[in-house]
């Protein structure tokens, strides 16, 4: 795998003269952000992101997502640190480098959906050919067939005025995809959309992925969503990124109370792996044939039905099929049924106490 | 300040300022009366700074003498003039004069009506459709068209040119904010200064004619331009400018792209705004030489032929309401998909009818000229009918309004303008101090007081006062009656959309049709300035008032009403304190338009500094007609800057924002 884009010791700090916090090449603490009246809206991000792979930023409204994704792109600009896309350091590139990078390899999507309303569906869509320069024709078949693929086929000729929230929200999908970009970013672009519509546009998203194979960063406030969507989902507070890890193991091991907190309502069944939920076997000698048979990537909910049915014991097996360890009735159920408040809060106690 | 700032943080009432004004203005005139110094009844002209002579010579020197090396000044000058000459000779030929070279008329009566007849059908539907037919229609057939032609050159030529200059100074702002800043400052001025005064030192440069009433014009319309222009660039929502961005936009592509098409509402707003502002002040450029109804009008009006004037004054109100209407559609207009699907020559059949229309028409008057061209015979002026109402309204009416008139000025107006004339100096000063101290603190004093003090040295303290009589009377009188016509239309929506259409088209008449009436009914002299500058000047306290009050949030009305609150408690102790912000910008555009207006009462002979702008256009003494019109300007300053300091706190303490 490679990594496609990455930033390190990321800062954003909004306030008067912000840059001055850094020039000693130290920096600025909690205290000397609070009481000069600045804004740490990223502070000290760092993270690669691989070719294919989806990265969701997570966090309470106000914890700087969307800035993190904008330093990315540099439609802001960051305060201090580095962004690297494909292994070039894109934090001092002059505007007409980032100007073709913008135009060639990086899509976006917004929360506001960010249509021109002079223009018509098909036309918000060419923009971004238009602004590369392809000629009419090869631009408008090509947004024809993106407008297709998002299924809007008829409603070419629209106003953004005249579409709901979902059909604006895929053209605002279709218009980042025109220009095929290798790093797609989007910022919530289905928050303003209702539930079932939401859920739907998700779908769609998942299927458009599975062919488009893009490198993704997803900004996004509802761990539901995160945990469909993410290969590993990074959590910020307040600028700083507190968890960075798999869905799993921000269930599992949650880095402390906030996190917990997000992962409190997720599907644990669904996320955890029978080799995180396993145990060390013990005075095992070989396989019996009442034992059944779990591999190890296996999650607890595919694994439910042939533990709990099974009567001896449930091994856990890696590729080759070796065994790696137990899988108890009693865990399965507890991650089945047991309140996942509970559970999580306790880990996320035990951690707290153990940070401090 | 601190005294405000701290009883602003603990949410106290602001303490009323009646009191301390009085006891300190009392003091002021008590120690005045005692003492009467001299230099407190008038201000000594030894300490006056000849400003406006100075001004003048400056723009004599820079419109003779001034030289660049390769050219002069003049020459520079003539250049302009000559280059803005040629559209509006274009636009001429088209409108009415013809090609004699091409052999080619102008554009005949009857297709310019169809013409913009179907420009309204697209635009707005059938009755614009007829609106504007008919419009144009009646100006061909009461015999005005050739004046109201002049008139649509001025405004067809003028209106793209501020419209472009507007445009460019509003996206330089939102680019510099150097830039910014120093342009609104010269706006503020600019829109508080009356049309007057922009003909003196346009005529300096340019001299007399219709090309200087075109500069000057286009001048004073261009500010709303600009400011719409630096309003939609700057509302458009921030995700449509990254998405700009992100699709590898240059910043100019980001501007012609998508920021100006995005703001394109708000810029046809603007739009609107120049072409009623255009139409204003093209009247009034006929002071300066623009042909047209307007000049038609001032003559007759200085004829006393109050028939030909009415005559010319129907047609302009025609015009504006045509122009108005079609130009507001315009801003309104939403293109929408069906539209888009159609094919091209669908899409344009607005156009080709147009075009179709003109060429059969032109080629039918060949056969049928009066289509081109009504001959007298078939035209109707209405003009004796005017005089004859008037000659009845003179026998039967002019009495009792002449009784009525001597009465009111005897009795009120005169007493009052004594009274501001005897006013010393330092106790005006005194009062406006406080006052502006107590609204908003020492940095509204002293602007208020340099504003004051311009005046005094430039001289023009007398035609000030004569000015700020007539001018704050005319805004009491408006409130009076502007606030509770609003309120009444702010409880019935029935009663609202008659008064607000009235509004709407009151605010469409030029300024120079307000004399018309009023001469018919007083003749000259203060009762009728008067009564023109409250006609010309109400329309925003019932506007304002009207917009306040249905802006009070509807959950605190609710919490109101279920505390038990009566209705005449709800408006006076809930709704009207609430909606006191939004008045009082209605008091402010009040005041602004009566000093406006009250300027052009100079031309039936008030006394104010208007009839000193008046006197010094034809001398072509720039600087007194210029400063006296900054004077005009320095008022409106020091009203507006203290109502909007006080809107400011009084809109923080209510929680209302922006
Ligand atoms: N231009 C700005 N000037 C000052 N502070 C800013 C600016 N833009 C953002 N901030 C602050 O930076 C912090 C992070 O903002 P950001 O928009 O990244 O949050 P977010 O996580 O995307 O929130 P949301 O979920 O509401 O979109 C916030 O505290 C915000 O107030
Ligand atoms: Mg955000």
């Amino acid at each position: 795998m490679t990594v496609k884009l990455s930033c390190s010791n990321l800062w954003k700090v909004y306030g008067p003269d912000a840059a001055s916090l850094f020039d000693g090449g130290g920096v600025p603490s909690d205290e000397v952000l609070t009481s000069g009246g600045y804004i740490g809206a990223v502070r000290n991000a760092g993270f690669d992101v691989e070719e294919g792979e989806i990265l969701v930023l997570m966090g309470l409204s106000g914890s700087g997502k969307s800035t993190l994704l904008r330093c990315l792109s540099r439609l802001i600009e960051p305060t201090a640190g580095s962004v690297c896309f494909e292994g070039q350091d894109i934090t001092h590139a002059d505007e007409k480098s980032l100007r073709s990078l913008r135009r060639h390899k990086m899509g976006m999507v917004f929360q506001n959906f960010g249509l021109l309303p002079h223009r018509t569906a098909l036309q918000n869509v060419v923009f971004p050919l238009e602004i590369q320069g392809l000629p009419r024709i090869v631009r408008e078949r090509k947004a024809l067939d993106l407008l297709n693929l998002v299924g809007l086929e008829g409603r070419e000729t629209y106003y953004p005025r005249e579409l709901s929230g979902g059909q604006q929200q895929r053209v605002g999908i279709a218009r980042s995809l025109a220009v095929e970009p290798d790093v797609w970013l989007l910022d919530e672009p289905f928050s303003a959309l209702d539930p079932l519509i939401r859920r739907e546009m998700q779908d769609e998203f998942i299927r458009l992925q599975r062919s488009l194979k893009k490198t993704i960063v997803f900004v996004t406030h509802d761990f539901d969503e995160a945990v469909r969507l993410a290969d590993r989902i990074a959590i910020m507070r307040g600028g700083i990124m507190v968890q960075l890890g798999t869905p799993e193991d921000l269930v599992v091991s949650p880095a402390d109370s906030y996190v917990a907190e997000f992962t409190k309502t997720a599907p644990k069944a669904r996320l955890i792996r029978a080799r995180t939920a396993m145990q060390p076997l013990a005075g095992f000698t070989d396989i019996g044939s009442d034992d059944a048979v779990i591999p190890a990537d296996a999650t607890i909910e595919e694994a439910a039905p042939s533990v709990l049915a099974g009567k001896a014991q449930a091994i856990v097996i890696d590729d080759e099929g070796h065994p790696l360890g137990e899988l108890t009735r009693g865990r399965v159920i507890e991650i089945l049924f047991a309140p996942p408040e509970a559970e999580a809060a306790e880990a996320a106690a035990n951690r707290d106490e153990a940070a401090l | 300040m601190s005294v405000r700032s701290a009883g602003l943080e603990e949410g106290k009432p602001v303490p009323s300022p009646a009191v301390p004004i009085a006891v300190g203005v009392a003091l002021l005139v008590v120690v005045l009366a005692i003492f009467n110094p001299a230099w407190s009844d008038r201000w000594p002209e030894s300490w006056e700074i000849p400003l406006a002579a100075w001004t003048t010579s400056a723009f004599q020197w820079l419109a003779n003498d001034l030289s660049f090396g390769l050219f002069t000044f003049r020459n520079l000058t003539r250049g302009i003039a000559w280059l803005l000459d040629r559209p509006f000779d274009l636009v001429e030929g088209v409108l009415f004069r013809g090609f004699r070279g091409l052999g080619l008329g102008p554009i005949p009566w009857l297709a310019l009506s169809l013409a913009l007849g179907i420009a309204g059908y697209r635009l707005g539907g059938t009755r614009l459709a007829m609106l504007a037919a008919l419009g144009v229609a009646y100006l061909a057939i009461f015999g005005v068209w050739k004046d109201s032609m002049r008139t649509l050159s001025l405004v067809a030529v003028t209106v793209p040119l501020a419209a472009l200059v507007g445009i460019g100074l509003g996206v330089l702002a939102t680019r510099k904010a150097r830039a910014e800043k120093i342009l609104q400052f010269l706006f503020d001025i600019m829109q508080a200064t009356p049309h007057l005064a922009y003909l003196g030192p346009v005529a300096a440069f340019f001299g007399f004619g219709s090309v200087p009433g075109m500069i000057a014009t286009a001048i004073f319309a261009m500010p709303p331009m600009a400011r719409c222009t630096i309003l939609g660039i700057r509302t458009v929502p921030d995700s449509v400018l990254e998405a700009g961005v992100m699709a590898g936009c240059s910043p100019r592509q980001l501007l012609w792209r998508v920021q100006l098409p995005a703001a394109k509402r708000t810029l046809l707003v603007g739009v609107n705004q120049v072409i009623m502002q255009t139409l204003a002040m093209a009247v009034i450029a006929s002071l300066i030489g623009a042909s047209g109804l307007g000049h038609k009008l001032l003559f007759s009006l200085q004829q006393l032929q109050l028939g030909k004037a009415i005559e010319s004054g129907v047609a302009i109100v025609i015009m504006a309401i045509v122009l108005d209407r079609l130009s507001q559609a315009w801003a309104k207009f939403t293109p929408n998909h069906l539209e888009e699907e159609k094919v091209w020559w669908q899409r344009h059949r607005a156009l080709l009818s147009v075009i179709g229309t003109v060429i059969v028409v032109s080629l039918l008057s060949m056969a049928l000229p009066f289509l081109a061209k009504l001959p007298k015979s078939l035209t109707i002026t209405t003009a004796p009918f005017w005089d004859g109402g008037i000659r009845w309204m003179s026998k039967n009416l002019f009495d009792y309004l002449e009784f009525l008139r001597d009465d009111f000025t005897l009795h009120v107006l005169i007493p009052l303008r004594n009274f501001f004339l005897w006013l010393p100096w330092p106790a005006l000063a005194g009062f406006v101090g406080i006052l502006a101290w107590r609204i908003g603190g020492t940095k509204p004093m002293l602007i208020s007081l340099g504003l004051l003090l311009f005046i005094l040295v430039t001289g023009f303290w007398v035609p000030a006062m004569m000015t700020l009589y007539l001018t704050s009377l005319a805004a009491v009188i408006c409130m009076g009656l502007g606030v509770p016509i609003g309120i009444w239309s702010a409880r019935s929506p029935s009663a609202s959309k008659v008064i607000l259409t009235i509004c709407d088209t009151l605010q469409t008449f030029p300024s120079f049709i307000y004399l018309i009436p009023v001469i018919m009914l007083f003749r000259v002299g203060d009762l009728a300035s008067l009564v023109a500058i409250i006609g010309y000047a109400m329309v925003p306290a019932i506007r304002y008032t009207n917009l306040g009050l249905s802006r009070v949030p509807p959950s605190v009305v609710e919490a109101a009403r279920a505390s038990g609150t009566a209705k005449r408690q709800m408006l006076f102790k809930v709704k009207l304190p609430m909606a006191m912000p939004e008045i009082m910008l209605g008091l402010n555009q009040t005041i602004v338009l009566a000093l406006s207006m009250t300027a052009i009462t100079a031309l039936i002979g008030s006394r104010d500094l208007g009839q000193q702008i008046l006197k010094a256009l034809p001398d072509l003494d720039t600087g007194r007609g210029l400063l006296a019109g900054l004077c005009i300007a320095a008022i409106g300053l020091i009203a507006s800057q203290m109502i909007e300091s006080w809107v400011k706190q009084r809109k923080k303490q209510l929680g209302l924002s922006g």
